[in-house]
Formats: C-alpha cells, sequence, structure tokens
C-alpha cells in the first residue's frame, strides 16, 4: 500500500512545554491513525500540525512524500480537517451552511436533499443552526464528509456531541474512504469498532521536562 | 480534492458573510444610528445658528464616522473566530490576504457604503453648506474603506485575546487620524474656496497604500491567532 502521510521527527512545544518530540510515524492509504492519549497530552496540537494550522518546532510532515511547506496550497487541497470547533455559521440554516461549505470545498452538490436525509437532518433544514442541538449542528459539520473527495481526513473528536446511530453513521462513512484509498488520521475517546490491520494506535504521553 | 479557484472561494466566503450579516440586520443598523444620533444631538446642545454649525459639521460627521467604525469592530472576526470558520478560512486553498480583501470588502459594504449614502442626511441636519456636500460624499468614499481594512487589521490582532475591546480602540484610532485630518481639510479648502484637489489625491493614495497592506497585515494576524 502506498503511504499517504509521514511524519518524520516531529517536536512541539506550547508554552513552554514539551507535547511530543521525535515523533515518526507512517499512514497507508485504507488506514487509519487513532491517536490516544489524556488530555492536554497534544493530540489536537499533533492534528493541527498535519492540518497545516501550526508549525512544528522540528521535524516535517510529507503529504504523497511532499513536505508540507512546499506547496501549502495543493496541501489544503488534498486534505480535509474537520476540528473542535464545527465551523457552522450559526446564523445559517443546515441548508445553506452546506451550500455555502460544499462550495468552499469545490463541490457542486447534486442534491442537497439527499445530504441531509444521510446525516439525518431532513426537516430541520431551514432553522437557524443555533437553534438546533450540539449534536445537530455536529451532524451538519460532518455532512462534509459525505461529499468530500480529500484523500486525507483529520478529525479532532469526530464522535463528540454525536448520538449512538450517528456514531455508527460515521463509522460506515469511514470504511467507505478507506475503501476508496483514503486516509484518516483522528482523535477520540471512544472506542473505535475497527480492528486488526487497518487500525494503528499512536499513544502520546505529555512529556514533562 | 478541492479543485475551487481562488476567485470561486472569495465569492463564497463573500457571499456566506453576506448571508450572515442580513440575518444580523441590528449589527448593521446600530452603527448607522449612531453616527445619526450623535448629528442630531449636536445642534441641540450648541444651539441651532447655521455659522457655528457648519464649520463644525465635517468634524462631527468625521468624528462620528470614526467612533461608529469602531463600535462594531470586536466582532469583525469574533463569531469566525469562535465557531472555528476562522481556522477554515487559513485552510482554503487560496491566499489568504486575498480571502481577508474579500472580508474587508463586505466589512466596507455594509458600514461604509450606508455611511456615504447617509451623509447629505448628516450634511443637512449639520446645515453644512451645499456647495462642500459633494466633497464630503468623496472623502467618505475613499476614507471608509480605509477606515474598514484598518479595523479589519485591529480586530485580526486582538480576536483571540477574548476582551480586546479596549485595546482595539487604542490601537485604531492613532491610525485614523491622518484619515481624520486630510478629510477635514479637504472639505474646508472646499468651503473657503480653494481647491481641495490635493488633500483628495493624499486620501486616495492613502487608501491604496491601507488597501495594499492591510490585507497582507490581517492575513498574519489571522495565522497567528489561530494558533
Amino acid at each position: 500500500m502506498s503511504v499517504v502521510l509521514e511524519a518524520q521527527q516531529l517536536t512541539s512545544v506550547r508554552a513552554g512545554r514539551t507535547l511530543f518530540s521525535d515523533l515518526s510515524w507512517q499512514l497507508a492509504a485504507g488506514e487509519i491513525l487513532h491517536i490516544e492519549g489524556p488530555n492536554g497530552a497534544g493530540k489536537s496540537t499533533l492534528l493541527r500540525i498535519v492540518a497545516g494550522l501550526l508549525q512544528p518546532l522540528e521535524g516535517e510532515v510529507l503529504l504523497f512524500g511532499q513536505p508540507q511547506r512546499e506547496d501549502p496550497e495543493l496541501w489544503q487541497r488534498q486534505t480535509l480537517f474537520i476540528g473542535h470547533k464545527p465551523a457552522v455559521k450559526a446564523e445559517l440554516t443546515a441548508l445553506e451552511n452546506l451550500h455555502f461549505q460544499s462550495r468552499l470545498d469545490g463541490v457542486q452538490l447534486d442534491d442537497p436533499w439527499q445530504l441531509l436525509e444521510t446525516v439525518g437532518l431532513l426537516g430541520l433544514e431551514d432553522i437557524p443552526a443555533q437553534q438546533l442541538s450540539a449534536g445537530q449542528q455536529r451532524r451538519i459539520a460532518l455532512a462534509r464528509l459525505f461529499y468530500s473527495q480529500a484523500k486525507l481526513w483529520i478529525l479532532d473528536e469526530p464522535f463528540t456531541a454525536l448520538d449512538t446511530r450517528g456514531i455508527d453513521l460515521l463509522h460506515q462513512r469511514f470504511a467507505q474512504h478507506l475503501e476508496h484509498g483514503g486516509a484518516l488520521l483522528l482523535t477520540s475517546h471512544q472506542p473505535l469498532t475497527w480492528s486488526g490491520e487497518r487500525l494503528q494506535r499512536l499513544r502520546i504521553e505529555a512529556a514533562d521536562e | 480534492m478541492n479543485n475551487a479557484s481562488t476567485w470561486q472561494l472569495l465569492s463564497a466566503i463573500m457571499r456566506r458573510d453576506l448571508a450572515v450579516a442580513l440575518r444580523r440586520r441590528s449589527d448593521i443598523i446600530n452603527p448607522l444610528l449612531f453616527v445619526v444620533i450623535v448629528v442630531t444631538l449636536f445642534p441641540l446642545a450648541v444651539g441651532p445658528g447655521p455659522d457655528i454649525l457648519g464649520r463644525i459639521a465635517t468634524g462631527v460627521i468625521w468624528v462620528a464616522a470614526l467612533l461608529s467604525a469602531l463600535l462594531g469592530s470586536e466582532r469583525l472576526f469574533r463569531d469566525d473566530f469562535l465557531d472555528g470558520n476562522l481556522e477554515q478560512l487559513v485552510l482554503l486553498p487560496a491566499p489568504l490576504p486575498v480571502l481577508a480583501l474579500g472580508k474587508i470588502s463586505v466589512h466596507w459594504l455594509l458600514s461604509g457604503l450606508p455611511l456615504v449614502i447617509l451623509a447629505p442626511l448628516c450634511a443637512l441636519l449639520l446645515k453644512l453648506p451645499i456647495d462642500a456636500w459633494g466633497i464630503l460624499m468623496l472623502t467618505l468614499l475613499i476614507g471608509t474603506p480605509m477606515l474598514s481594512a484598518m479595523t479589519a487589521v485591529g480586530a485580526a490582532l486582538t480576536v483571540s485575546l477574548g476582551r480586546g475591546g479596549a485595546l482595539l480602540s487604542l490601537l485604531l484610532l492613532p491610525l485614523f487620524i491622518p484619515l481624520l485630518i486630510f478629510a477635514a481639510a479637504a472639505v474646508e479648502s472646499t468651503l473657503v474656496g480653494t481647491s481641495a484637489y490635493g488633500h483628495v489625491l493624499l486620501l486616495a493614495g492613502l487608501m491604496l497604500l491601507t488597501l495594499t497592506l492591510a490585507p497582507l497585515a490581517v492575513a498574519a494576524a489571522i495565522r497567528v491567532s489561530v494558533n
């Protein structure tokens, strides 16, 4: 299997504290990397480094062998990052949020209603997002995954606020993504139902000086 | 793979910002209302004599415009920062300064442009001689994009600070002062019958400089803020 993402000797220091140092790993097409660790261990920081929001103190991240710094724009075209904050506009309805978000993702939505149905928001499409529950807002954000063509998904706690059906749905979608040769990098405190070769685990411990 | 061009992304960002702003009309109306209230209060306070009012009209309108620009300034990137759209903005495959210029343009459309349109009403209330109305509107037309751009720089710098309001005002007001001086001077020279040409050209030059540099500063500030 081809290597999608590679981290080389990543070191990150935040607020004078070393979060991780000399971290190296590889992620092949069709694989999940599940980053584990206690709160404050640096999981989100690692994800933000891979997404391109933060610079590591040392080390490099490569996507298909291309360093991130070389062509950030190409990098951003091939990755999709959903962080803690859902990036849903509270004033806009679910449908409007999907409409604008899909344009920003460079996708022409043929059937937004179908997408709404898939993520379980049909019937709620004309309510401003601020009146929806946290889980429903999360679903608006995660709807991006159902049309995304990005090779690498970077998801920070995607299961937060989702009900069990939502979690199942997400698992199914992850499986499709992996089958199509995508790769997935995620943090989660929920156990993942995957087992075996596809799932890699990386544990980060807060390393004190 | 996201194949959207910079232009498509820019247009999507601007449309979304407009859609969001139109859902929060009070945020658009508040600063304008502030200007109108200040302008209506002055004749009551200093007396309705046209000689005094006409003399201070330009100053009052411009000071009100500057202060109203500060009113909503904190909000410019705050919501985007809180709901995570600011970090998604950084991750879009387009030059960030271009997107920043888009956001500045939307801000100007909703705050600066209405002010330009409102200017004749303010001028009338303050008994500004009618020959100077055109030049007042022209200075506002040139000056308000600068207000939006400079406000955006300040807002982007302070967005991650939580309560950056006081700091933001301190940061921005000194930057507004050259604008105030040249705009007032342009109207003043029309009133005394000399040419305002030089002042207007200076203002236009300042505007071009600001609109060129501010998006770069905003982009850099956003990158720091989402860290």
